[in-house]
């Protein structure tokens, strides 16, 4: 019943806001272009072929780059590591931030201006050069770049789970649920943050446009994703000596791709947001 | 229904309103077909329970009504002028210099960065009441019309450092400053304490009367409307169902809803066994009995009268009280501000409790009694072991729980003995957890339950219990009305069959109706499982009702503790004379018989 009850929650939210359904439907295509991507493209995203930088045509959508590569392809290629990476940066600073944010503003104390003077440490620096210098230090590989992206990102998850739980830690139901004999942990993992989510929703949405937008950009200066793999910030980088010479294709599709990407998740935020509160069902 | 007798009198005249609401499920017809009129220098009374379209009501008059509001039908004639379509530059006009209105909160009303003087003048001078020059002094001069001590001082003071009746004043100063024709007062003085109400309710009738305005009262408190209101129109489901003068109102309620409603005020007259059907709990008024057990299923026990002499014929059992509370203290420490760094001295400490002693026999019902601020809640909290004690010990089945921190108590044998219900059904209930999950929450932690059939089936037992309709257990709390959210904290309370259940102003946000019915649960509650209550709340009614003894408490102190009886009738401090007298006395009703229903 709970479960018919969810799925008809979600139904009203996308039918209700037309922004949330654009956004829900380009998240779907992102989506199934990362899985089925690469099973569909018509070419080969590595295989060079004589035919280098042809505009674009019927055989070449998006044209080919200086190799003969099928810009298409490796547009559509791209999305599943361009996603691989900025959710697993999201998803691991959201499961950090938001711990050691509930942690923070539960006990409060010694813990809490630790927690938050590490953060606003880690704030202190611009955030991209410190992605970059962590990437340069701890070795040039994609995992770097995961972790990289998800520590820049850390502090704004700690400081909204940290602003949620000071707000409800005093809350009746979580002294009734320590009445109810649960302990500390269950009270603050099993029971305030599952009702921080919401907000925490809108960050992570927004999260994930910054997300794509710095791993492409650390692999537009060559760290992280390496050439010839197929990546849109390589392509970007790749295209972007050819502009001058009029090859504008090599540069503008990968760059739609990152700019459509991001666009979808800074859309689907308030949307996201709708379905994990319980006070919008009915 | 009154159709509104047209007189050159009337202020304002409201005709036939109806307002509907545009929402997720359709059309809701929030004030239907309505009709009043206000007379200059009367006072009106509004009067009706959450829900009743009573807000929405003063919200449409005055243009307030948000996006999805709307007048469908009806009119409200002011001077001549019709309000309803008079386009938002002339309401600007009209809001504050010829109808006011004061709400509810009075601190969310007041900016909290900005001085009150200030609040004022921006008032003053939206409606060139006064110039730059001289807007400070028109400010000190509203103040001292609210009976504000030291207005030159006070002029100054940002929200904050003012209490909440305090607050409540510089809002009504504000709402008078421009000398308005018609207040509305929207729940004036809910949240706000009994001697402050009357203080706040006594200024704004002889303001009503100084300046030859009208009030219109918007209120759910019944006793409130029939002390203060010359005329009183109740409300129900967004329709008036029945208008006249107030004591006439009170004497010889005619419909059925009123009569509900007058019934279900705790006042004077009223014993809780009114407002239960056909149960055999023993009347607190009597004072000979009014120590007396009751009878339970768990035990079955004599204790002292005013805890020296025994009473009754039954062989004297020298038992333990359950709680004994001696000499307990709580100390808050302040923060240490940069002064005190450099003087080398420590933080100012703030005690909220100054060494009280009590005792809570098996089965008693205390009652805990005082303003806010006096200390009541910090008691509770430490009796319930959410709070660590500074000094003193809490003695519980002979234990001192009192050295068992806070955190350490989660798991210690005793917690299950010891629940609380909470003063906000609403707040008190996790958001996403079904009425089931969190009537289920302590049978898992507390009581070891593991199988889902058995919690399922105690869920259904305890629902059963508390009158809670077994179809609603899946309902998430935003989609249960106030009464059944309390159901839900109470199930949840007596889940574990605790000795000592904390009442925490229980009834305090609920509809007196519903008030009623949740009081009348919890008598029988108590009579079936044997509990102890300690009844925190600050209405003396409501303890009269339910307590075999009481505690007045003051400044962190006890003032008077003893009989409920002797204490309420025969009160010997004065504070709890103050208290006594403070409280809105409605005309006397005539006994009617209440129809309990479910909530």
């Amino acid at each position: 019943m709970a479960n018919t009850n969810f799925i008809s929650h979600v139904r009203y939210v996308v039918t209700s806001n037309p922004i949330t359904l654009l956004a829900m439907s380009l998240f779907a295509l992102i989506l199934l272009t990362a899985v089925f991507g690469p099973y569909l493209v018509p070419y080969d995203p590595m295989a060079s072929t004589a035919r280098a930088l042809e505009a674009p045509n019927w055989q070449h959508w998006f044209g080919t780059d200086h190799l003969g590569r099928d810009v298409f392809s490796r547009v559509v290629v791209a999305t599943r590591l361009d996603l691989l990476i900025s959710v697993s940066a999201v998803g691991l600073s959201f499961v950090v931030g938001a711990s050691l944010g509930g942690i923070a503003g539960y006990w409060g104390g010694w813990l809490d201006s630790t927690f938050g003077r590490l953060m606003d440490t880690i704030m202190a620096f611009p955030l991209f050069v410190l992605a970059m210098g962590i990437v340069a230090a701890s070795g040039n590989t994609v995992q770097n770049v995961v972790i990289a992206t998800a520590i820049i990102n850390l502090p704004f998850y700690a400081r909204v789970a940290r602003a949620e739980v000071v707000v409800r830690r005093q809350a009746g139901w979580v002294q009734a649920s320590q009445l109810a004999g649960n302990g500390p942990w269950r009270v603050l993992f099993g029971r305030i943050l599952p009702n921080a989510l919401p907000p925490m929703m809108v960050q992570i949405s927004l999260n994930m446009g910054w997300a794509i937008l710095n791993a492409a950009g650390l692999s537009f200066i060559g760290l992280g994703v390496r050439a010839p793999t197929a990546e849109w910030g390589i392509m970007v980088a790749e295209g972007a000596s050819y502009i001058v010479s009029g090859q504008w294709w090599l540069v503008l599709f990968p760059g739609a791709a990152l700019m459509l990407a991001v666009f979808t998740f800074n859309l689907l935020g308030d949307g996201l947001r709708d379905i994990v509160d319980p006070q919008r069902r009915t | 229904m009154n159709t509104p007798i047209v007189s050159s009198n009337d202020l304002l005249t409201v005709d036939h309103l109806s307002v509907d609401f545009k929402t997720r499920h359709g059309v809701v017809h929030a004030v239907r077909d309505i009709s009043l009129y206000l007379r200059r220098g009367e006072t009106l009374g509004v009067v009706g329970e959450s829900g009743s379209g009573k807000s929405v009501t003063s919200y449409a008059l005055m243009g307030l009504l948000d996006r999805a509001g709307q007048v469908s039908a009806g009119s409200a004639v002011y001077s001549g002028m019709d309000l309803l379509p008079t386009d938002e530059s002339i309401m600007r006009d009209i809001r504050g210099r010829e109808i006011s209105m004061i709400f509810q909160n009075p601190r969310a009303a007041l900016n909290p960065i900005r001085t009150v003087g200030a609040q004022i003048a921006d008032v003053l001078l939206q409606h060139q009441q006064c110039t730059r020059q001289n807007a400070r002094a028109k400010a000190i001069e509203a103040l001292s019309h609210v009976r504000i001590r030291d207005p030159q001082q006070r002029v100054d003071a940002y929200p904050f450092e003012l209490s909440g009746g305090m607050c409540q004043r510089v809002v009504i100063a504000m709402a008078l400053a421009c000398k308005p024709r018609i207040l509305i007062a929207d729940e004036p003085t809910t949240g706000l304490d009994v001697t402050t109400q009357r203080a706040v309710m006594e200024l704004v009738r002889d303001l009503t009367r100084e300046h030859g305005m009208a009030t219109i009262l918007i209120t759910h408190d019944l006793g409130l409307a029939g002390e203060y209101c010359d005329r009183v129109s109740i409300m129900q489901n967004g329709e008036i169902v029945e208008s006249g003068q107030a004591a006439e109102i009170f004497q010889r309620p005619t419909h059925p809803y009123t009569q509900k409603l007058v019934k279900a005020t705790p006042h004077g007259a009223t014993h809780v066994r009114d407002l239960l059907p056909d149960t055999d709990a023993t009347t607190p008024e009597t004072s000979d009995q009014a120590d007396k057990p009751v009878e339970s299923e768990r035990t079955t026990v004599q204790y002292p009268s005013n805890g020296q002499s025994t009473t009754g014929q039954s062989p004297i059992w020298k038992l333990a009280p359950l709680l004994q509370v001696i000499e307990l203290r709580r100390r808050f420490a302040g923060k240490r501000s940069f002064a005190d760094l450099l003087a080398r001295r420590p933080a100012q400490a703030f005690e909220a409790v100054k060494g009280i002693s009590f005792d809570i026999w098996p089965g008693q019902s205390v009652g805990l009694v005082g303003e806010s601020g006096c200390g009541k809640s910090t008691t509770s909290a430490m009796v319930m072991r959410l709070l660590d004690s500074s000094d003193g010990s809490i003695r519980f089945k002979g234990q001192d729980i009192s050295l068992i921190r806070r955190e350490s108590f989660v798991h210690h044998a005793m917690r299950r003995s010891l629940q609380m219900v909470f003063q906000d059904p609403t707040d008190s209930l996790n958001p996403r957890f079904s009425a089931a999950d969190s009537i289920a929450d302590p049978l898992r932690r507390l009581m070891g339950m593991r199988d889902t059939n058995a919690i399922k089936a105690r869920v259904n037992e305890l629902a059963d219990m508390v009158g809670l309709p077994v179809s609603l257990l899946s309902r998430l709390p935003h989609q249960l009305s106030g009464g059944q959210k309390a159901r839900v904290g109470i199930a949840r309370a007596i889940a574990s069959e605790p000795d000592l259940l904390i009442l925490d102003e229980p009834t305090a946000a609920l509809d007196v109706s519903v008030q009623a019915i949740v009081l009348n649960l919890l008598v029988d509650l108590r009579v079936r499982t044997g509990m102890a209550y300690l009844f925190v709340s600050h209405d003396l009614e409501v303890v009269r009702l339910m307590c075999d003894r009481v505690i007045v408490m003051r400044g962190g102190e006890i003032v008077e503790q003893g009989p409920t009886a002797t204490v309420l009738t025969n009160p010997t401090h004065e504070y709890t004379r103050a208290l006594l007298s403070a409280a809105p006395r409605p005309p006397a009703a005539s006994p009617i018989e209440l129809e309990l229903e479910h909530v």
